[in-house]
């Protein structure tokens, strides 16, 4: 039962709903559903129901389409801003220092360690994902980072520094996880 | 054998003038805080909902000022978080209703972690511009609704859905990234530059930065234990710390601030109201806010902003912020520190309370404040500088009672029901400086000697914002 977990640690007890002959069927549902009451120690009774809220939104990458258009095709796509000299290695379409149009340039595939994390729980979305590694990656040439994941190594023997490459889904779905890093060749020796 | 990393060497010149914190010419009117009121932090209240957790630290507010009828507050500023930890929008008119200050003026303040702290500077704004004379800064949040792991992609949603959210959304994660690069750049590259092996000298960084860490985690759930309204007072020792799961590597359970129901509650006054209604009235002596990216692949890797304490050339080599330092920290310290006339923060301030989501933060935060300088963090705490004085926390720490850091117990202990957290320490800060924390906790553990003036830090996502509020006491 869901509500029983979200009151785990309060001092509560809980009983279920009293059944009433006339509304037997949809009280089943109800309590199936997680419907409760919780009695404090002072005999306070609090009535729990669950409340579900489901959405799907119609998500439009907008001006940082061909960055995701771009990973589908084994890209990775950086902008940059001629007058400031500078590259992002996560675009934005207008500079964030003189606020001109920035270009689209094209990444290295390969880049550093610049910091990392093992993350051993993670959202609800990610919980079965876990553990998995993020990583903080540097590229020649780029003046801004990227966060993506770093996989084929294990929390050991990930290091600041390391150098690592760009791999891309076969089958992409148009998200941020098309693209991931691996240990450059010859990264794990020594 | 592996090899240093090389940092991205950027122009630096870019960012010249860029990061400039705001004026800190002031001409608004003083404004004291003459009352706080605030619930206990609970993993839930079942019982209450959050409009009645707003009237009971509401009504605890009140009771501090007998004297002030409901028709005298000329309206309010009022904060709450996310709309997804309740599924109802626009909750503070069911707020502001149930409290009875209907038709007055009042405004919601969303600010990320930094809610609370930007809700209690909304009231000060309030009563400096001259718009009002009381106004109440009421937050809260009700986190126990949902499971623990959807309220984590709650919170995490308000990083970059397209760039950031999708990689495993979860802001522990988010910190260790920071504090892995802030252990790189700082016990890395000193006290182990003399290793050469690469991947020895970090993880010789990682053990020393996490015992650090600990002890930040020791001293504030062990404060709790004095702090009635704490959710998580522990009788914890550095060894229990570093034993408890590892949730993001280097940040383990007791490094990390829980979610949490409750409210907080404080009343601002214009000096004339404010002599009024209470003897012992706090003056509100600076404020300041800072903000950074978004992202934390969009920091900037520049120059370091200095305090009046600090030089260029103490940080000749450091690309500032990076993602290891919170710049919007920097920028808000300065504001209010130059707004209060505030040179010296060790010397200037009795105590701080700020936003120790994780025990890393806490540590980053003291660099951000000019507590110490950048690098320092660690050492500050092995000297025992943010600790209190003659307080029991199973250590040696020569210097406490220097700058005593989170006496309430900070988010780690406290909880951090996030609308709430900002205010519930200026509430802690109001009653430090009334020198009345014996009064409301049943025990003078906690109050700092003689405390004069208090620093308050509200911070939110990655550094994205913060708040610090520089509170004093007037009476003598
Ligand atoms: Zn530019």
């Amino acid at each position: 039962m869901k509500g029983a977990t979200v009151m785990k640690g309060s001092s509560t007890s809980k009983r279920p709903l009293k059944k009433s002959a006339k509304f037997t069927e949809v009280q089943e549902t109800l309590l199936k559903e997680g419907a409760a009451i919780y009695v404090d120690k002072k005999g306070v009774e609090s009535l729990y129901i669950d409340f579900p809220y489901h959405v799907n939104y119609v998500h439009s990458y907008a001006q940082d389409s061909p960055f995701f258009l771009g990973l589908a095709e084994g890209k990775l796509r950086g902008t940059r801003c001629e007058p400031c000299k500078y590259t992002w290695a996560t675009p934005r379409t207008h500079c964030q220092f003189c606020g001109e149009p920035t270009k689209w340039v094209e990444l290295p595939l390969q880049g550093k360690v610049h910091s990392w994390t093992t993350c051993h729980y993670g959202s609800e979305a990610f919980l079965k994902e876990t553990p998995y590694n993020l990583v903080i990656v540097e590229f020649e040439g780029a003046n801004s980072v990227l966060l993506s994941r770093l996989k084929a190594c294990t929390e050991e023997q990930i290091y600041v520094g390391m150098p690592i490459v760009a791999k891309f889904a076969s089958e992409p779905k148009y998200l941020i996880t098309d693209v991931w890093f691996e240990p450059a060749p010859g990264a794990l020796k020594g | 054998m592996p090899q240093a990393s090389s940092t991205v060497k950027p122009p630096r010149d870019v960012f010249s003038g860029t990061a400039t914190p705001a004026s800190t010419k002031r001409s608004g009117r003083r404004v004291y805080v003459v009352a706080g009121g605030v619930t206990k932090f609970a993993k839930a209240h079942p019982d209450m909902d959050f409009r009645l957790m707003c009237k009971k630290a509401f009504d605890q507010a009140r009771s501090e000022v007998p004297n002030l009828r409901l028709n005298d507050i000329d309206g309010s500023r009022i904060s709450y978080f996310s709309d997804h930890f309740s599924r109802q929008l626009k909750a503070s008119s069911m707020v502001l209703d149930y409290l009875g200050l209907n038709p007055r003026g009042s405004v919601r303040i969303e600010w990320g972690g930094a809610t609370g702290g930007e809700c209690f500077q909304a009231a000060w704004e309030a009563i400096a511009s001259g718009r009002m004379d009381t106004c109440l800064a009421i937050g809260y949040e009700t986190m126990s609704r949902v499971q623990t792991w959807k309220g984590n992609e709650f919170i995490a949603l308000a990083s970059d859905v397209n760039y950031d959210f999708p990689l495993g959304g979860f802001y522990s994660g988010y910190y260790a990234l920071m504090v892995v690069r802030h252990i790189y750049e700082y016990v890395r590259r000193t006290k182990f530059a003399n290793i050469k092996d690469e991947r020895e000298a970090q993880k010789k960084a990682f053990e020393y930065a996490g015992r650090v860490m600990a002890m930040v985690s020791v001293k504030n759930h062990r404060n709790a234990m004095f702090n009635p309204y704490a959710q998580y007072p522990k009788n914890l020792n550095v060894e229990d710390v570093l034993k408890s799961e590892m949730v993001s590597y280097p940040l383990p359970r007791e490094d990390i601030c829980t979610m949490s129901d409750g409210a907080a509650a404080t009343i601002l006054c214009s000096e004339e109201k404010a002599k009024e209604l209470t003897e012992d009235p706090i003056l509100v002596k600076g404020v300041g806010c800072g903000t950074d990216t978004m992202r934390l692949a969009d920091r900037p890797f520049g120059k370091v902003l200095l305090m009046p304490h600090e030089k260029a050339s103490d940080y000749a080599q450091l690309e500032y912020p990076g993602v290891h330092s919170f710049r919007a920290g920097r920028a808000a310290s300065i504001e209010a520190y130059n707004h209060a006339g505030i040179t010296n923060p060790n010397k200037d301030l009795s105590f701080v309370e700020l936003h120790d989501a994780y025990a890393s933060s806490e540590i980053q935060t003291y660099e951000d404040m000019g507590l110490c300088r950048y690098g320092e963090g660690y050492g500050f705490v092995e000297r025992g500088d943010p600790f209190l004085k003659g307080f029991d926390y199973g250590m040696k720490l020569p210097n406490a009672g220097a700058t005593p850091v989170n006496p309430s117990g900070g988010l780690i202990a406290c909880g951090h029901p996030v609308g709430a957290t900002g205010l519930m320490q200026a509430v802690m800060a109001f009653w430090q400086l009334q020198h009345k924390v014996g009064e409301r906790f049943g025990s003078e553990k906690l109050q700092v000697p003689n405390a004069k003036r208090g620093a308050i830090h509200s911070h939110a996502g990655t550094g994205s914002a913060v708040t610090v509020s520089i509170l004093e006491r007037v009476k003598p």
